[in-house]
Order: structure tokens, then sequence, then C-alpha cells
């Protein structure tokens, strides 16, 4: 195998692209395939604060080194889930990752901020496991960003997540998910901006960049999330894209380009009629957000109204010059 | 695993005497456990013969990503690792 750029040995192949890489030339093509997606879908300015969602794995670790590399101002936001056996070996991969690049991290725990774990809160709130860590990740994320003057909330999706949603929604024909289901989320109704950069590379490549950029990411899977319908569809999407390499691009982009619009007045339309929540001030359609409704059916600590300390955060590492609020505990 | 094919648990029991294999260590994860097959086999024969879809894994030797049309031999020690993460993110 010759990488198609200097014909040199190359490590691995991009089968959708026709090509293979060395390694130069790999974090090259993954450098472009992100630069391409910014410009594309016009996600961040060069001069905005960005701040990533960081669980500890090679998505949202990659994205974060990615966009540093590229010169782009982003701190990490950590969300300790209180998983038993799982949220300990992640955290500790977020802290690693930005303690030796000297990146900003903060970081929220689920048990001790707010009373609940994501199992105790599954139970609770009779959500899936994977449900209850969305909607809580979701809220905290978004609060985080608000509260901190960031400008945009940067996720690691990345084309195998974008794809394998796609699947499941058109498979159940989930109207308002589809008109929803978007590169970039623009700010609006108290929501931040949220953009996904990762969406022109899968989670193969994603990988294979964390590894050649000495990236030590959580490899082991989420005990909660084995068997959820998500990874089936990302096994049947992979099982077409095995016979047909580029089936995953070209269902996600084709999607994009023919057929996003065509949901969306029924997603904006959902979105006109929200409402501060009673408890905590964040967007909801009804009085009381799922957030709040979750945390206090978990028995938990309920979030204050909407202010500047409504998110408990703090600050893990950061570098000397930077400023911002939170405790230093390294 | 395809049937028929010469492989071995670690721990199932000693290596058999004169052998007319090489043996290939091999590291899987999700769940972790370790596997011994006969080589020289390339990486992508492997994975065929692991019922792995190449979509779905990486194949790493000494910290680094080895291609599909790698060899392996006797005294190669590799990671199989799966790529596919869980939650909708």
């Amino acid at each position: 195998m010759k990488c198609r750029v200097c014909r040199g040995p190359a490590i691995i192949d991009v089968r959708r692209q026709n090509a293979n890489y060395c390694v130069e030339h790999f974090l090259r093509m993954c450098r472009d395939q992100v630069s391409k997606a910014i410009e594309q879908f016009e996600m961040l300015e060069a001069n905005e604060r960005a701040l990533v969602a960081v669980s500890g794995g090679k998505d949202s670790l990659a994205v974060w080194d990615l966009l540093v590399d590229a010169g782009y101002k982003a701190d990490g936001l950590y969300v300790d889930l209180g998983i038993d056996g799982y949220s300990a070996a992640s955290g500790a991969c977020a802290r690693r990752f930005a303690a030796e690049r000297g990146f900003t991290l903060r970081e929220i725990a689920l048990p001790g901020d707010y009373g609940y774990d994501v199992p105790t809160g599954a139970r609770a709130a009779r959500r899936t496991p994977c449900s209850a860590c969305g909607l809580s990740k979701r809220h905290l994320f978004d609060r985080a960003a608000l509260d901190g003057g960031y400008d945009v909330v940067i996720t690691g999706h990345n084309l195998d997540d974008e794809a394998a949603v796609l699947f499941g929604n058109v498979l159940r024909w989930q109207t308002d998910y589809l008109g929803r289901q978007l590169p970039v989320l623009p700010a609006r109704n108290g929501f931040p901006r949220k953009v996904k950069p990762l969406v022109r590379l899968s989670e193969r490549e994603t990988a294979a960049y964390c590894i050649l950029r000495g990236i030590d990411y959580i490899v082991d899977e989420c005990p909660l999330a084995s068997g959820n319908r998500h990874l089936t569809y990302k096994k049947a999407m992979n099982d077409i894209e095995l016979q047909s390499p580029g089936t995953k691009l070209d269902f996600y982009f084709g999607f994009l380009a023919r057929a996003s619009g065509l949901f969306r007045p029924e997603a904006e339309a959902e979105q006109e009629d929200l409402n501060p929540c009673a408890t905590c001030g964040a967007p909801t359609p009804g009085a009381i957000c799922a957030f709040c409704r979750l945390v206090e059916r978990a028995g938990g600590v309920l979030p204050r109204s909407s202010s500047a300390s409504a998110t408990p955060v703090t600050l893990l590492a950061r570098p000397a010059a930077s400023t911002g609020p939170g405790e230093v505990r390294a | 695993m395809r049937p028929g094919w010469a492989h071995r648990h670690i721990g199932s029991g000693s290596r058999p005497g004169p052998c007319t294999f090489f043996w290939v260590k091999i590291l899987l994860r999700n769940p972790r456990r370790e596997l011994e097959v006969a080589g020289p086999v390339s990486v992508v024969t492997l994975l065929n013969r692991l019922d792995l879809n190449r979509e779905s894994v990486l194949v790493i030797r000494g910290g680094t990503i080895i291609p599909g049309d790698e060899v392996l031999v006797d005294s190669d020690s590799i990671e199989i690792r799966p790529v596919i993460s869980g939650g909708s993110g």
C-alpha cells in the first residue's frame, strides 16, 4: 500500500476516497476535512471562543486537538456522569489530555454538583441510560457555554454518528428530529450555537488520528451503552459501507443537500413555542424543563434560576495566562 | 471466528509440540480477551477470519497502525481495537 500523496509506505486506507495514506498525509487529510467542514457550514470564526464537550473518548479529544491545532480558542468541559467503573477512567483521560497540552478543562460532576448519577437518573425518569445521559449533557453544556460567555459549543459527532442517527430517524420517520439534524444548530431562544466539525471524518479516522497523535483516549465502551439501538444502526451502516464504500458519506451529505430543508419548518415551529423553565430558566416547551424534571425525580439538587452561577463549574487545568470562573483544583 | 481455522485462546492449554504454524498474539477489546492465531497471515485475511468488519476496527502493532496488506508473522503481537463508540454522541 502506498500513500496517495507521496507514494511512501501507507499505514491506513480510506476506502470511500479510494486512497491510502502515510502518517503525515493522513493527519493532513484529517485537518483538511475539518477545515472544509468548518468553512462549508460556516461553523465558527477565528476569534470566537469555543467550548468543547469532552467525554475522554476519541472524538471529543480529537476535535479539541484539531481545533487548537488550527488556531481556534477552545476550552473543554467534562461532565462526570457518575457511572461506576467508567467515569473515573474517562475523566482521567480528559484531564491528562488537557494537562499535557496546557488546555483549559472545566468540569461538572453530576453526583457532586446535582446529587444524582446517570443510572439513578435513568431509573427515576424511566428513560434509557443513554437518554438520561444525553439529556443531562445537552443541558449542562448549553448552560455552561452561556454562563461562561462562549460563542459556540463544539461536539465530537462524526460521520458515523450522523449517518447512524439519520438512519434511525428515517426508519421511524421522526420528522421533527430530521429537521434538526444539522452540522450547525444556530444560537436561538436561549440555546448556544452548536457545531460538529468532525462530520466529514469517520470514527475509524478519528480513532486513527488519536493513535497517530499519541492521544490516550478511553477505549473501553460505556457499560450502559452496550446493545443500544444506536450501535445497532452503526453496525448496519458499516455492513453496507464494507460492500459499498462511500455510502455513509453519500447518505448523510445527500440528506443535507436534498432533503433536510423539507423537514426544517416543522422543527423551527417547535422551537418558537419555548418558555423559560420555572426552575432554571432554560428554554422549554413546558413549565419545567426535562433536565429539572429528571433531577427532581432522581432526588437530586435542582439548579437555580438562570444566572452566571447557575452551572457549577470547576476549573481543572488551564494555561497560566487564562482566566475564568471556578475554582482551580490542579 | 470461522470454524476450522487454527487458533487458540490464551490460557486454554499448552502449545502443541512440533508445530508447522507461527503464532500471532492478538489483543481484542470490548470485551478484553487474548487470542493466538496461526501465521503468517495478512491483516485483511485475519479480520475476515475473525468475522470483523474492517470499517469497525484498527489494527495496532508497536503503538502504530498497520495497513491491511501487512503480513503478520511469529512473534508479532497486535491489538485489534474497535472504533465504534456507544451512546448517541
